[in-house]
């Protein structure tokens, strides 16, 4: 094992981002906003990770993410209490604990923030899997308000016009919900610059997971699984692009200033899946020990991944079919695809899968990802079993010797 | 294997090439005398079959799908078309020469599965794929893939880099089912389907065909449909094990065999079939996704009820439901997908399923339900707290069965049934 070396504080203090701080305050003040939505005349919506929030921002509404939630209820280690407490209400532990643990805090409105404000409606959009369709329809009964769904069907090989077309109607769809759930009409002027910044905010967001790419990172995937509620929760606001564009630069700088976040790097490595949310620090400490870095990751590169797809100046037709294509919603040769230039584009020296029991659309499958990645690219891989907010599905000592016998084999 | 099971195993087809005609053979006899006769009658007899019930061929194939079907393919150089979902287009499987064969998952334990999936996975994609891999479904020409479930839709990609079958299509079919625009989808992957079936299987699937597959297919539902309608009145005239094998063996079947089979078995019935039943068990409704274990219907009788009806993807979900005649075909067929009793993967309303389950209940006059589903089903267990929530309030007694690769032991399973059967008034 690496011993770890030995750092004074102003080291330590000189490797902080200092963007977390405005990052904390925006997320505070969105919280806020959204928590007292009613008080302030504005409607709230739910919605999914991978939905299509502009068209929600362009007509004034507060979007909510449930997912977002069930990250921060991991992160403050809140998950198992409130997972049981689904368990008791019928709900099986082998469920999603994003769910288990979201579905528990409607009924208590415990967790991190006393749980979310009630939806004045739902949007549901499954490119990111079937569970979020089951999850909102709980939603949608307890609330008892409407759902829209925006089904994206899966692309096992290419996405066929059929499918395209299914998609844009959809979306049309989505807005005329939406101007009857709102009782106003659609701005379209309005959402063509929604739209335009929401490409802006996944533009700048590439260019931020991008400064990665430099030896040594001066970010981790650590990093980005925390800056990446933004690019979630305000894609599409002025806020998140002017935030993204302070944190890239700030990034830059780091590159400038020579300052790496995992002091002595020396391993480089690709993370898979969603983050163990209540073990981050356990497990960035454990591979810097090693050091090593997750430079990059499949999971927060997922929203930037299908900016490409999207013309900014017709948004309406082309949002839809990028979502459909998010890196969940393909088949496992797709993700190889995207798993190999992420491999290129870091220069890793090894996979880390993240094989998690709530995720089975990210996690089935995983097997066959990690063979064809060894065969075809030679490159060191490791699978860890555990959840990303049930924390007792994690066992510590088996994850840690697993870690270790993987850094001996890089070193080796 | 028995000389008895042999000639089951055999297809129709064979013992017409042989000019035979199985509808003249099968016995009216009380089932119950037939094994004795057979074993007593020389094996010539035997093998015209002359002897043999409907039900007892049923049953035959039902207990071994992949010997009938490997003979079906033999003998007949029919493709044989993998599936797991009851969202199957099998209309069109059908029309283009094909038998559709559905998969149960598997018999044997799991270890070739184990190095493509994680034990968080159901038994039924495990299990599907184990068999795949051993080489137990080497009689598939195919397999087809409707979109269900995250775990399936995963499945399909792993079979179709690992299974090595001829032929691997995908129909990802909408997931919603209320609204116009997921109509015409759904009617364009069913187009697309056909053609990529035509191409598959080197057919044209003509219209004419699909007509007649069409009018096979309601028939067949039909059929199935009055024979659970009779258990549903008498269920003495035909026990819950053996109907789960009829509908079993309606899903492997060479259909239009089948469809011989089940007239042949409605006749029989019909005969039994007292207007008041003498059956006291309590009625029970079995709900969830696929069975396979007929062992439950037995140990739920030992302990004083009945299954008379099901709310099962291997079910009533498989036959409720015809084809309108008259229109465009292709539409005629997404249009009973789109307004059968959907399963828990695909939506309709909120409540569209809690309430039909209630209706259930009370339309078939039934006094419990039984939730049956795989351990690690995601789409089932989401919906199951609030389906209890609606039988609870509507006063109806249930109990939850999730079940892993095995079913709980006997004694388990007799003693979790009979405080059950003793809940229901």
């Amino acid at each position: 094992m690496a011993g770890q070396p030995i750092i004074n504080d102003s080291e330590k203090e000189r490797r902080k981002i200092k963007s977390v701080s405005k990052m904390k305050e925006i997320m505070t003040t969105y919280y806020i906003e959204a928590k007292t939505a009613r008080e302030n005349g504005k409607k709230v919506a739910w919605i999914t990770s991978g939905g299509p929030v502009e068209f929600l921002i362009a007509m004034d509404v507060i979007p909510v993410y449930p997912e977002n939630h069930g990250a921060m209820i991991g992160a403050s280690k809140m998950g198992v209490e409130l997972c049981e407490k689904a368990e008791e209400m019928g709900y099986s532990r082998d469920l999603c604990s994003y769910a288990r643990a979201d579905i528990a805090c409607s009924v208590t409105n415990g967790g991190p923030i006393g749980g979310l404000p009630k939806p004045d409606f739902l949007v549901c959009c499954n490119n990111i899997c079937g569970t979020v369709l089951k999850w909102y329809e709980v939603a949608a009964r307890y609330y008892n308000v409407p759902l829209f769904i925006l089904d994206t069907p899966f692309i096992h090989t290419t996405m066929s016009e059929a499918s395209k077309k299914y998609v844009i109607a959809q979306t049309y769809e989505y807005i005329d919900f939406l101007e009857k759930q709102c009782g106003k009409k659609m701005d379209f002027d309005r959402m063509h610059q929604v739209g335009k910044l929401g490409v802006q905010a996944l533009r700048l967001w590439q260019e931020v997971l991008d400064t990665a790419a430099h030896k040594p990172a001066p970010m981790t995937a650590f990093d980005a699984f925390f800056h990446l509620a933004l690019i979630v929760t305000l894609r599409g606001t002025q806020i998140a692009v002017d935030y993204y564009k302070q944190l890239r630069d700030e990034m830059n700088q780091r590159i400038k200033d020579k300052i790496a976040m995992v002091p002595n790097e020396k391993y480089r490595l690709l993370w898979d899946n969603l983050p163990v949310w209540y073990r981050t620090k356990w497990l960035s400490d454990k591979f810097s020990a090693h050091n090593a870095c997750l430079v990059g990751d499949t999971y927060t590169s997922a929203w930037s991944g299908i900016m490409d797809l999207i013309d900014e100046d017709n948004f309406i037709e082309t949002g839809a079919v990028a979502y459909s294509s998010v890196y969940i919603n393909v088949s496992l040769d797709n993700m190889l695809e995207t798993l190999k230039k992420l491999i290129k584009k870091y220069d890793v020296d090894g996979l880390v899968m993240h094989s998690n029991r709530s995720c089975k659309p990210y996690s089935l499958g995983q097997y066959d990802l990690q063979k064809l990645v060894m065969k075809e690219l030679k490159l060191p891989t490791l699978i860890i079993e555990a959840d990303m907010v049930d924390e007792r599905s994690f066992s510590e000592s088996q994850i840690e010797t697993r870690i270790d016998a993987f850094m001996e084999t890089l070193k080796a | 294997m028995s000389v008895e099971r042999t000639l089951v195993l055999l297809p129709l087809t064979v013992l017409r090439m042989q000019g035979i005609h199985f509808k003249r053979l099968i016995n009216r006899k009380p089932p119950c005398k037939t094994n004795r006769i057979n074993r007593i009658l020389p094996i010539h007899l035997l093998m015209l079959g002359q002897f043999m019930e409907a039900l007892d061929k049923i049953k035959i194939i039902s207990e071994d799908p992949y010997s009938y079907a490997s003979n079906l393919k033999q003998a007949t150089g029919k493709p044989v078309v993998g599936n797991f979902c009851s969202y199957t287009p099998e209309e069109l499987i059908y029309a283009a020469g094909g038998v559709p064969f559905r998969l149960f998952g598997t018999k044997e334990d799991i270890s070739l599965a184990d190095a493509h999936l994680q034990a968080y996975c159901c038994s039924l994609v495990r299990g599907g794929l184990e068999d795949a891999l051993k080489g137990n479904l080497s009689f598939l020409s195919g397999t087809v893939f409707p979109h269900t479930c995250d775990s399936i839709q995963r499945l399909s990609d792993i079979w179709r880099l690992n299974a090595g079958f001829p032929f691997h299509i995908d129909v990802v079919l909408p997931v919603k089912l209320d609204t116009q625009s997921a109509r015409t989808y759904m009617i364009d992957v069913l187009n697309a389907f056909k053609s990529d079936l035509e191409t598959a299987l080197n057919v044209s699937i003509t219209d004419k065909k699909l007509l007649q597959s069409i009018n096979l297919y309601n028939r067949l539902r039909r059929i199935l449909g009055e024979i659970y309608e009779m258990r549903s009145i008498d269920p003495d005239c035909i026990s819950a094990a053996d109907l789960y094998h009829v509908i079993k063996a309606s899903m492997i079947m060479d259909r239009d065999e089948l469809l011989e089979l089940l007239l042949s078995l409605r006749d029989d019935l019909k005969k039994n079939l007292k207007e008041k039943t003498l059956n006291t068990n309590k009625r029970i409704i079995l709900s969830g996704g696929i069975c396979n274990h007929p062992d439950i219907y037995t140990a739920l009788e030992d302990s004083g009820a009945e299954v008379i009806w099901d709310d099962l993807c291997t079910g009533t979900r498989y036959f409720e439901g015809e084809i309108e005649q008259g229109g465009d075909p292709i539409e005629a067929v997404a249009d009973r997908y789109l307004t059968r009793m959907v399963c828990p993967a695909k939506h309709l309303t909120v409540t569209a399923r809690g309430e039909n389950l209630v209706r259930l209940v009370k339309d078939r006059n039934a006094s419990g339900v039984i939730f049956m589903f795989l351990k690690f089903c995601d789409p089932h267990s989401f919906d199951y707290p609030y389906l209890k929530q609606f039988l609870d309030d509507a006063g109806v007694p249930n109990i939850l069965l999730e079940v892993e690769e095995q079913l709980p032991s006997d004694a388990q399973l007799k003693t979790r049934f009979e405080t059950f059967v003793d809940m229901i008034d």
